[in-house]
């Protein structure tokens, strides 16, 4: 049977038909979930997309939050459903306190847009698993409200339990303390990371295709349950 | 009608990017002597009903719940 992934679709989403795009590619089927829903039907993952939620009115992802659909969302995360946040999704999940922290204007004030290298710190998670410990990959980044942020006892807890799932490398393009890219919950099945790996899936619109193995890594244990 | 103002600012040890840029951009303009600028938000909010503690209470549940991210931002509430 064919792993069913749903991609959360709010007013203001840009990244929605990207997901889904890299959700096929990997082999899964992408399934439309509406903000406004109260139902997340029968998924077994779920991406939260990139783009302006609600305007970003307020804060970044502060009123996306409160859609019916991520509080039904948030029981769902917390009973062990894999859930990646890519950008805009990052910032609900922090917002929802899924994640710790906060994404906060870049240092610089500037929207960044570039190809970006990362390094995958954790190759455990649910949506890191196809890469190695250490890989180097190359995918886009574009964002204002990139900046990670934490208090230091926060930073030192996920230092310390390896969930800092991906680090920028070579240059550190909004500020983020301790060049953080990516975080994961304490069970590893709630991943949220500000660069797109979804927009490098084919070398024919990314600057590399290495970010597929984000959407691979989650069909796996799918696969082999 | 009760009517509040609650303001939110980013927590002092937050670095406030926009408030920098700001303190930059003043001497530009002639404005010297400037030490430090931090910039914040301000909500006014209206009610319905008297200007009570059950009111206060409302109004800072709305503070704690959306209006600030208590991760990187303080508030403070008063009635006006």
């Amino acid at each position: 049977m064919t792993a069913r992934v749903g991609v959360i679709t709010f007013p203001g989403s840009l990244d929605d038909r990207d997901a889904a795009r890299a959700v096929l590619l990997a082999g899964a089927e992408p399934v439309p979930l509406w903000h406004a829903s109260t139902d997340l039907g029968e998924v077994d993952a779920v991406v939260l997309p990139g783009g302006f939620s609600y305007g970003d009115y307020l804060r970044a992802g502060a009123i996306a939050r409160f859609a019916p659909l991520m509080e039904r969302l948030a029981d769902a995360a917390r009973g062990g459903l894999p859930v990646l946040g890519i950008c805009n999704g990052f910032q609900v999940l922090c917002e929802s306190h899924l994640l710790p922290g906060a994404l906060t204007r870049n240092a610089s004030l500037h929207f960044v847009c570039r190809a970006q290298r990362l390094r995958i710190e954790n190759s455990g998670t649910e949506w890191t698993r196809a890469y190695e410990q250490g890989q180097e990959i190359v995918v886009p980044i574009k964002n204002i409200d990139g900046r990670y942020l934490a208090d230091q006892k926060t930073l030192d807890e996920l230092e310390s339990e390896g969930r800092v799932v991906a680090r920028y490398v070579d240059v550190n393009p909004n500020g983020s303390l301790n060049d953080i890219a990516g975080i994961c919950n304490e069970a590893g099945n709630v991943v949220g990371l500000m660069p797109h790996p979804e927009h490098a899936v084919e070398a024919l619109t990314g600057p590399s295709s290495e970010g597929l193995g984000f959407f691979t890594s989650v069909l796996t244990r799918m696969v082999g349950a | 009608m009760a009517r509040f103002v609650v303001e939110v600012m980013l927590k002092p040890e937050i670095l406030d990017s926009q408030g920098q840029a700001v303190a930059r951009a003043l001497p530009r303009l002639g404005f010297d002597g400037v030490t430090g600028v931090r910039q914040g938000k301000r909500f006014e909010i209206e009610l319905e009903g008297p200007v009570d503690e059950a009111a206060t209470e409302r109004v800072r549940k709305m503070a704690e719940t959306l209006l600030a991210n208590p991760v990187i931002e303080t508030f403070e509430l008063r009635a006006e």
